[in-house]
């Protein structure tokens, strides 16, 4: 490992004709504070990113443990954790067990972190910080010191939402998609950090978004054109246009009801509101609706920021693991730009419940459907891409073929929803927990810790352990479909989303005459849940733990590129320096030249020169 | 150099100025005179050509300006897309807002 | 390792890295704006007959906002133009006269702030509504306890809906005197501030970020016109395109205020 002194110097721009000034801080030892909390340079902000987006995942975790405790037992108090709950959050955890105001805050601020905490800034900024400059063959990003700011706001924004849980009344309880008039009153100002912390979070992704698409488009080395860049970037530009774009509505929505909530302003209450049974001291004349419509016009597109970093990474891992080119690689180009685009207009699919016309909800009908093909070309391509492979198994390849089953089952569930005659009935059940979280959770994490076990050894010159890997993927494969596949038939049977006593006031057991009231197999299912919960919990543990010892005792890599890539990304020193390449970058070739015939190794890095003869400066990767 | 078109000198660009300032001084005028005058059965029309003005303002300072009309292709693609996704934003809202079925919305 | 492009030209795309980073944030200002316009236009749509207010707000003052932000837009230029001339002198005149009438803009903003603040609708126990400025209210005033007075300069109405449109000859006609009236006669009192109906809480909120706009646009200019001038002698072409890119800002800023102006105040 080329550890030196020199690794991570602040970052600060010398002007175009060299000065006395900044001639010679490359010798200067930056302290602690510069090298790893207030670094601008782009490879420890995406660590700082990983490393939060992954706490904030395990908290998020933990959420969802307590609820479904709740599920499964409402009202008992929770077991090992019910005291603890109690002493820090008082009254809403009388005796341990679960409220039903607390479990809301929960529910609210599972979905909250998981989504902008967890899964958003370590699919696309903590990998897209790392990886994408280095693919690209950049010295870092066009805007250093924006990338540290973006990092902060995130980090603060991370703060305000943690901390509203301890404040009187607690976190926001009205879900994360926040619908007013509850969001505006519920009596706590938990509503209020929510969306403080959300202006913070949209702050941070808006300077990410600006960042990477001005980083893509000016600063890709010379030769890396536009048709060469590997799947993973385009994905991360296409992304952070939507990140760049929809984002803005919601602000301007979480402005206003923020003006609602603090200078009681009347934009998303109605006329005639009722507030515990008195008329609302508020002058009205506002429209719920106009709330759900700014959340959603960012809300759908998020859910494309949530998959295409996800689809970026799994694409890399199979061209190097199958050790041939993607197939249909302007297919895949196409199709994701097509994705971004569409996604701007089909985001009334979550508001068919609304009383809409029939004009309107055929409109947003019609361009679902449409969306789901550029997905399903996506999704065809890489199982395509398979055939003919020499497929190697490794723990990342596991991880991105586990990826393509799971998201296609998430997929093809959410064409019932597009409908919007099905997604009536459908709509705010189990169903819609269990499509979306397939997609997300056995699908983007699952390309997640793909891309972990994938770059962690560029990342710190060691492999992860394989066999703990694969003990990892296979519980976690098990698991995740024990706790989400029941809940399609949960959904189906009408068990309605966010309610705390886990149904069991629509049970057969509780209202025995009641027509359709669910089932005890459905009831029981809870049980099973959260028992599976528990198991994908228990999977993680050798995940952490593989993490931290394998940064000091995993087996080092033999060389710079021990996948044998052919993206520029392997063909720096490992780690890479300040800087990244230390040679001068001319890519002559795009970037899944695997298994050329009459070559005489099994891939050809994107720069490597022509002749098999001249001398290569970094890796020495060949067979 | 980061500029395709170079001041020529301060001079023009000061002449340039001058008529802007000028059409905007008229088109906001125009604007007033057209608030208060009384065209049209409400305020339909009135609002129809006072944004219309008003577009036609906006479009001198981000022409002008801006430069964005010598500006590269490159920028102008961001603001089309930027724009078709605010109209999106706009038109299909409203469309949203105003199409319910008969008899489920009071006014 | 220097990033390129910072100041040259790359050459497929034809410009630098600032200037596009600036367009990529204006593109994104333009949805923010835009999201909070589309609540405007849909407020207002869904606003019963008769419930939205016209002519609420002083034309002008509006108006002498408008030109001095168009102005600021030219200075704004020129001082750009200046710089990429190597005329350092004119460059710090322009952008004086650019940060001089940003602040007379606030200045008058905040005039008309505190004209709403003091502007209160009064609910007379007598069903009538009084409406007017406050001049003043007597020491022991206290509406919950029902004692002492306020003083305003305006009117009163039988109807509500008559404050609504002040554009009508009937409202124009309206003599506006000192009126006092006791406490004992108020049913509600409330000023003209975000809450009071949902056409002041959108005037507020979005003349309000817009402000926020020009005060951080404010403070930029105001920095490089101040300490970070400094670049000038030691790279006077990154300086410039820094004028350049704050400028374009600073465009926008006035792109989004000609909207504002016709849209809030002339309809």
């Amino acid at each position: 490992m080329q550890a030196n002194v020199q690794q991570f110097p602040p970052f600060r721009e010398a002007p175009a004709h060299g000065h006395a000034e900044h001639g010679h801080h490359e010798h200067h030892e930056p302290g602690f504070w510069s090298k790893y909390i207030f670094s601008t340079d782009h490879k420890v902000i995406g660590i700082q990113y990983g490393f939060m987006a992954l706490c904030f995942m395990l908290f998020g975790f933990f959420l969802m443990l307590l609820m479904r405790w709740q599920i499964a037992h409402p009202g008992m108090p929770v077991p090992l954790l019910g005291p603890l709950l109690a002493k820090t959050l008082g009254a809403p955890a009388a005796g341990g067990a679960i409220s039903p105001d607390l479990y809301n805050s929960f529910g609210a601020m599972h979905g909250t972190i998981m989504v902008f905490l967890g899964v958003v800034p370590l699919a696309f900024a903590a990998f897209g910080n790392y990886v994408v400059p280095l693919m690209i063959g950049a010295p870092d990003m066009t805007f250093p010191r924006i990338n540290m700011a973006s990092f902060h706001a995130f980090f603060l924004g991370g703060v305000v939402m943690l901390v509203s849980f301890f404040i009187p009344g607690g976190a926001a309880q009205a879900g994360w998609t926040s619908y007013s008039p509850l969001a505006t009153t519920i009596p706590t100002h938990g509503q209020a950090f929510w969306l403080v912390g959300m202006v913070c979070l949209i702050t941070s992704s808006l300077l990410g978004a600006v960042n990477f698409i001005a980083t893509i488009i000016q600063l890709r080395a010379p030769g890396m054109t536009w048709m060469r860049l590997p799947f993973f970037v385009w994905a991360q530009f296409v992304t952070a246009f939507i990140l760049l774009l929809a984002f803005p509505p919601l602000e301007a929505a979480g402005i206003l009801q923020l003006m609602d909530n603090l200078a009681h302003t009347s934009f998303f209450l109605p006329t005639g509101l009722a507030v515990g049974g008195q008329l609302a001291n508020v002058s009205g004349g506002g429209s719920p609706l106009l709330w759900q419509h700014l959340f959603w016009f960012l809300g759908h597109p998020e859910v494309y920021v949530l998959i295409l970093p996800a689809m970026g990474i799994v694409a890399e891992v199979i061209a190097n693991n199958t050790r041939k080119p993607l197939w249909g690689y302007k297919s895949l180009v196409y199709s994701v730009l097509f994705v971004g685009f569409l996604s701007f207009i089909v985001w009334a699919h979550h508001m068919y419940m609304t009383g809409m016309g029939q004009k309107i909800a055929t409109f947003f009908q019609a361009t679902t459907m449409i969306i789901s093909i550029p997905s399903v070309i996506i999704l065809t391509c890489m199982f395509l891409s398979l055939w003919g492979g020499s497929i190697r198994i490794n723990t990342p390849m596991l991880f991105a073929l586990g990826f393509l089953p799971m998201f296609g089952i998430g997929g093809l569930t959410g064409l019932p929803l597009g409908l919007a005659a099905c997604d009536l009935y459908l709509h705010d059940t189990y169903y819609i927990i269990a499509h979306f979280h397939y997609v997300v959770a056995p699908g983007t994490i699952f390309a997640l810790f793909a891309g972990v076990y994938f770059w962690f050894p560029k990342m710190t010159g060691r492999m992860m352990n394989e066999f703990w890997g694969r003990v990892h993927f296979w519980c976690s494969l098990t698991f995740m479909n024990i706790v989400f596949m029941p809940m399609f038939a949960q959904g189906i049977k009408g068990m309605l989303r966010r309610m705390s006593d886990g149904a069991v006031n629509y049970s057969a057991a509780r209202v025995p005459n009641a027509i359709d009231a669910l089932p005890g197999t459905v009831m029981q299912l809870n049980d099973w849940i959260f028992w599976a919960a528990i198991g994908l919990g228990i999977a993680q543990i050798p995940f952490i733990v593989n993490v931290f010892w394998s940064i000091g005792h995993g087996e080092k890599v033999k060389n710079d590129n021990p996948w044998d890539a052919t993206t520029l990304d392997w063909q720096t020193p490992t780690p890479p320096p300040h800087g990244n390449f230390e040679h001068e970058l001319h890519v002559i070739r795009g970037p899944y030249e695997y298994s050329q015939p009459g070559h005489a190794t099994d891939f050809t890095p994107q720069d490597e020169p022509e002749s098999a003869d001249a001398p290569r400066t970094t890796s020495t990767a060949h067979h | 150099m980061s500029e395709s078109e170079q001041p020529i000198s301060l001079k023009s660009y000061i002449r340039l100025c001058a008529v802007v300032f000028f059409v905007v001084l008229c088109t906001t005028s125009g604007m007033i005179a057209t608030s208060f005058s009384h065209i049209g059965e409400g305020w339909t029309l009135k609002v129809t050509l006072i944004l219309a003005i008003a577009i036609v303002n906006a479009f001198l300072v981000a022409g002008y300006l801006m430069h964005l009309l010598s500006e590269k292709k490159l920028v102008y693609t961001v603001l089309i897309f930027t724009v078709f996704f605010f109209a999106g934003l706009m038109g299909l809202t409203m469309w949203a807002m105003g199409d319910f079925p008969v008899g489920t919305i009071t006014h | 390792m220097e990033i390129p492009y910072t100041v040259e030209n790359r050459p497929d795309t034809g410009i630098y890295n600032a200037k596009l980073g600036i367009w990529l944030f204006l593109a994104s200002e333009v949805m923010l704006f835009g999201g909070l316009f589309s609540a405007y236009v849909l407020l207002r749509v869904g606003a019963a007959p008769g419930e939205w207010p016209h002519g609420w707000l002083n034309v002008t003052l509006g108006t002498i906002n408008t030109l001095l932000l168009a102005l600021s837009a030219i200075t704004t230029l020129l001082a750009w133009a200046a710089c990429k001339l190597r005329q350092f002198g004119k460059f710090k005149f322009f952008h004086a006269c650019t940060i001089l009438l940003a602040l007379t803009f606030l200045g008058i903003k905040s005039y008309e702030y505190h004209d709403k603040w003091i502007h209160y609708e009064i609910q007379l126990t007598n069903g009538k509504f009084a409406d007017g400025h406050m001049r003043e209210e007597s020491k022991d005033f206290d509406l919950a306890k029902k004692t002492g007075s306020v003083t305003i300069e305006g009117h009163v109405v039988e109807d509500r809906k008559e404050l609504m449109d002040l554009r009508t000859p009937e409202a124009q006609a309206a003599k506006h005197t000192e009126i006092t009236i006791q406490a004992a006669d108020i049913k509600k009192m409330e000023n003209y501030s975000p809450r009071h109906n949902t056409f002041t809480a959108i005037y507020f909120t979005m003349t309000g970020l817009h402000a926020l706009h020009i005060l951080g646009g404010t403070i930029v200019i105001f920095y490089l016109w101040g300490p970070g001038s400094r670049m000038y002698k030691t790279d006077p072409e990154r300086f410039t395109n820094r004028i350049e890119v704050s400028g374009l800002f600073w465009h926008f800023v006035d792109l989004v205020w000609i909207f504002l102006f016709p849209v809030l105040y002339l309809t």
